[in-house]
C-alpha cells in the first residue's frame, strides 16, 4: 500500500458494528428506560439473561438461521461450545420454562445487545439493541392481541410515525401442506417460493409434484392472498375446502383483526397469508410492524407455543421484539444536548451545598477544571454560578 | 402526504422490453430514458417515478427500499440472493439460459473442474448439487476466452443464441436454469403500499398474458 494512505486504521469498527455517541446515546438511553417503563406498567417483569451461554440452550427449538447468525466459542472450563446470543427470545423462553416454573400467565420483558454474524438486511447493524416482551402460559388469541397492542404502543412511545401492522398465520400454510400430504423437501421448496410470492414458481412446483385438488388450488392461491381486510373474505371463499386446522387458523386471524380494529383504530392493518418468516418455530399468528420510509420490518413477533418443551416444560407463548437503535433512528423526536451550569473550582461549603441541591433537582452541574474556564460553550454550559453579595446565584452566559 | 411509487429499471434490453409493459399499466416516462442522463425520471403519473440503475444493482435498491418495485433478471436474483424480495411476476422478457459451456465432452471427465464465471454462487451450488467441487474463477466478461487460453475447463454464462460460443469452438453442455426478468417488490412496500402496487402488478400480469397469447397465435 502506498505511503500516502493512512495506514493506522485500528480505530475502525468491524463492518456492521456500530456505537452510539452523545447526544444520541443519552436520548437512546432515555428511550430505553421509557420503553421498559411502559412494559413495567403493563405488568411485564424485566429479566437480564447472560450475553453468552451454552449453544444448545440458545439454539434448541429455534430456526436454523439463528445457528448461522450466532457467534460461537469454546468454553475453556467445560470444553463445551458457547454462543453469544443473536436473539434473546429463546433465553426468555428458557427462563420461563425452567427458572420460573410458574403456572399462571407470565409476562417477561428484556433488553440488551445481541450479536449477529451477518447483518439481517442491507446496511443493518450486527449489534442491535434488542428489546422485547413475551407472554407465556395462555393459548387464546387474547394474549396475541395484548402483545400486538404493546408492540404498536412501543413504536408510539418512540415517536415513530404511522406504524403499519402486517398479520399472517403460519397455521394456514402448515395445514394446507398437511392436507396435500407434502413431503418435507417439497414443503420446504414451496415455502421458499411462497416467501418470495413467486406465484408462477409455486404453480410449477405444485404441478411437478402432482399435488391433488383441492389442496393444489388452495396452496396456489396463498401467494396472492395479501392486501387489506378484503383478503380475509377472499381467503374464506378460496380456502373453503380446507381441513379444520386451516379454517380454525383463519377464524383466529379474523377474530384478532376484529379486536385490533377496536384496540388500534388508527393503525393500518395488512394481511398476508403467505408471510412465513420464522415458520420453523412459529405456531400461530405472526405479525410485524412497518413504517413509511423503511424497507424492512421495524418490529416483529408471533406465537410460538411449546418452545419451552426442550427445557422440560412446553408452554404456550407469544411475543415480539425489535431493535431499539432502529426505532430510535426512525424516531421523530428532537435530540438536544442537555444544557449545563458551570461551577468554579473552589473550596466553599455554600457552593458545594448549592451544587448538590441543583443536581438533586435534575440540573447538570459541571465543575470547571483549572485552566479550562474559557471553554464553557464547548462543554455545553449555558449558565454559570457566580458569587454575589447575597450568595451563589445562577447567571446566564452571554454570547 | 400521498404515497409514491419508485420503480428501478436498468438500461438496455430490460428497459426496452419493460417500457411497453409499463405503458399498458398506464405508466410512461415523461422523457426518453435512453436519451436522458437523469437517473430519476418522472412519469405521466405524478406519484410514480423511475430510477435508472445497473442491472445487478436492482435487487439491492429494492431490498433496501430505495425503490419499491424493480425489474431484475433471474440470474441476478439467483446470484446475489433475492433474499427479502418478492418476485410476484415473471415478465417473460430478456429470456435466455444460464448454461455450462466448454469444449465438446469436457464436463463428464473432470472431477474438479476449473470454472470461469461471473456467477460464482450459482456455479458453486450447481456443481455441489452434482456432488462435484468446482474451482471457481471470477471473471467480469469474455468468459469464452477462458477455456481457449487454458484458464478454465468450463464456463458458466448466460446463453442467448449460442453463436458466440460456437464462434469460439465451444458448445453448451448443460442448462442450469432458464432465465427471464422478474418484477421484484420490496417487502415493506408490498405491505404498506398495496393499494398502489396491486393495480400495477395486476396490469403488468395482464399485459404479459396478452403478449404471450398474441405470440402464440
Amino acid at each position: 500500500m502506498s505511503d500516502n494512505f493512512v495506514t493506522d486504521t485500528r480505530w475502525l469498527l468491524p463492518d456492521g458494528v456500530d456505537e452510539v455517541l452523545p447526544p444520541q446515546a443519552g436520548a437512546l438511553e432515555a428511550l430505553r428506560r421509557q420503553v421498559l417503563g411502559l412494559y413495567d406498567s403493563w405488568g411485564y417483569d424485566l429479566v437480564m439473561p447472560p450475553t453468552i451461554e451454552y449453544l444448545d440452550a440458545l439454539l434448541t427449538g429455534v430456526a436454523r438461521d439463528l445457528d448461522v447468525q450466532t457467534f460461537k466459542l469454546t468454553d475453556q472450563v467445560s470444553g463445551r461450545l458457547m454462543g453469544v446470543r443473536a436473539d434473546m427470545t429463546p433465553q426468555a423462553a428458557r427462563i420461563d420454562a425452567h427458572q420460573l416454573r410458574r403456572d399462571c400467565p407470565v409476562r417477561l420483558c428484556y433488553t440488551g445487545t445481541v450479536l449477529q454474524t451477518r447483518p439481517e438486511g442491507p446496511a443493518t447493524s450486527r449489534n442491535p439493541l434488542q428489546v422485547g416482551a413475551e407472554l407465556y402460559g395462555h393459548t387464546g388469541i387474547e394474549s396475541d392481541i395484548e402483545i400486538i397492542a404493546l408492540m404498536i404502543e412501543t413504536l408510539r412511545r418512540a415517536d415513530v410515525s404511522e406504524p403499519h401492522l402486517d398479520l399472517g398465520h403460519v397455521g394456514i400454510f402448515r395445514g394446507l401442506a398437511e392436507q396435500a400430504q407434502l413431503d418435507a423437501a417439497t414443503e420446504s421448496r414451496l415455502w421458499e417460493a411462497l416467501q418470495r410470492k413467486a406465484a408462477s414458481e409455486v404453480d410449477e412446483l405444485l404441478a411437478e409434484v402432482d399435488v391433488a385438488e383441492p389442496a393444489r388450488h388452495m396452496l396456489s392461491s396463498l401467494a396472492l392472498l395479501s392486501g387489506g381486510t378484503e383478503v380475509l373474505a377472499e381467503a374464506a371463499s378460496r380456502l373453503a375446502d380446507a381441513d379444520e386446522p386451516v379454517r380454525r387458523a383463519l377464524a383466529e386471524l379474523n377474530a384478532i383483526a376484529d379486536a385490533l380494529r377496536a384496540w388500534l383504530p388508527d393503525v393500518a392493518i395488512h394481511f398476508d397469508l403467505a408471510e412465513l418468516r420464522g415458520y420453523q418455530y412459529h405456531t400461530g399468528v405472526v405479525f410485524a410492524a412497518f413504517v413509511p420510509g423503511y424497507g424492512e420490518e421495524i418490529a416483529r413477533g408471533g406465537r410460538y407455543d411449546d418452545i419451552g418443551r426442550v427445557f422440560g416444560r412446553g408452554r404456550p407463548a407469544t411475543g415480539f421484539s425489535c431493535d431499539l437503535k432502529t426505532l430510535f433512528n426512525r424516531s421523530e423526536r428532537e435530540i438536544t444536548s442537555p444544557a449545563a451550569i458551570a461551577a468554579p473550582w473552589q473550596h466553599d461549603a455554600d457552593l458545594s451545598r448549592y451544587v448538590g441541591e441543583l443536581r438533586q433537582t435534575g440540573e447538570r452541574v459541571i465543575w470547571l477544571l483549572p485552566g479550562h474556564e474559557h471553554e464553557l460553550a464547548a462543554m455545553g454550559c449555558d449558565r454559570r454560578l457566580v458569587c454575589r453579595t447575597d450568595g451563589w446565584t445562577i447567571e446566564a452566559i452571554e454570547g | 402526504m400521498g404515497q409514491t411509487l419508485t420503480i428501478a429499471l436498468s438500461k438496455g434490453r430490460i428497459l426496452e422490453d419493460t417500457l411497453p409493459l409499463l405503458a399498458s399499466a398506464g405508466i410512461e416516462p415523461a422523457e426518453d430514458p435512453d436519451a436522458s442522463r437523469r437517473l430519476v425520471l418522472p412519469t405521466n403519473r405524478a406519484e410514480v417515478q423511475l430510477v435508472i440503475v445497473r442491472a445487478t444493482d436492482v435487487p439491492t435498491y429494492v431490498a433496501h427500499g430505495g425503490a419499491d418495485l424493480g425489474v431484475a433478471g433471474k440470474d441476478t436474483l439467483l446470484e446475489h440472493g433475492g433474499a427479502g424480495l418478492y418476485e410476484p411476476l415473471d415478465l417473460g422478457i430478456a429470456r435466455c439460459r444460464l448454461m455450462v459451456a466448454g469444449y465438446p465432452g469436457t464436463t463428464e471427465r473432470l472431477r474438479r473442474p476449473r470454472v470461469a464465471t461471473k456467477f460464482v454462487n450459482i456455479s458453486r451450488r450447481y456443481f455441489a448439487e452434482q456432488g462435484r467441487q468446482a474451482e471457481l474463477i471470477k471473471l467480469y466478461g469474455s468468459m469464452e476466452l477462458a477455456p481457449i487460453v487454458g484458464l478454465a475447463d468450463l464456463i458458466v454464462d448466460l446463453v442467448d443464441t449460442g453463436n458466440t460460443l460456437r464462434a469460439n469452438g465451444l458448445e453448451p453442455l448443460a442448462t442450469i436454469a432458464p432465465i427471464s426478468a422478474r418484477l421484484v417488490v420490496n417487502r415493506a412496500a408490498m405491505k404498506m403500499k398495496h393499494r398502489l402496487i396491486e393495480p400495477v402488478t395486476r396490469a403488468l400480469g395482464e399485459a404479459v398474458n396478452e403478449r404471450d397469447r398474441s405470440t402464440v397465435e
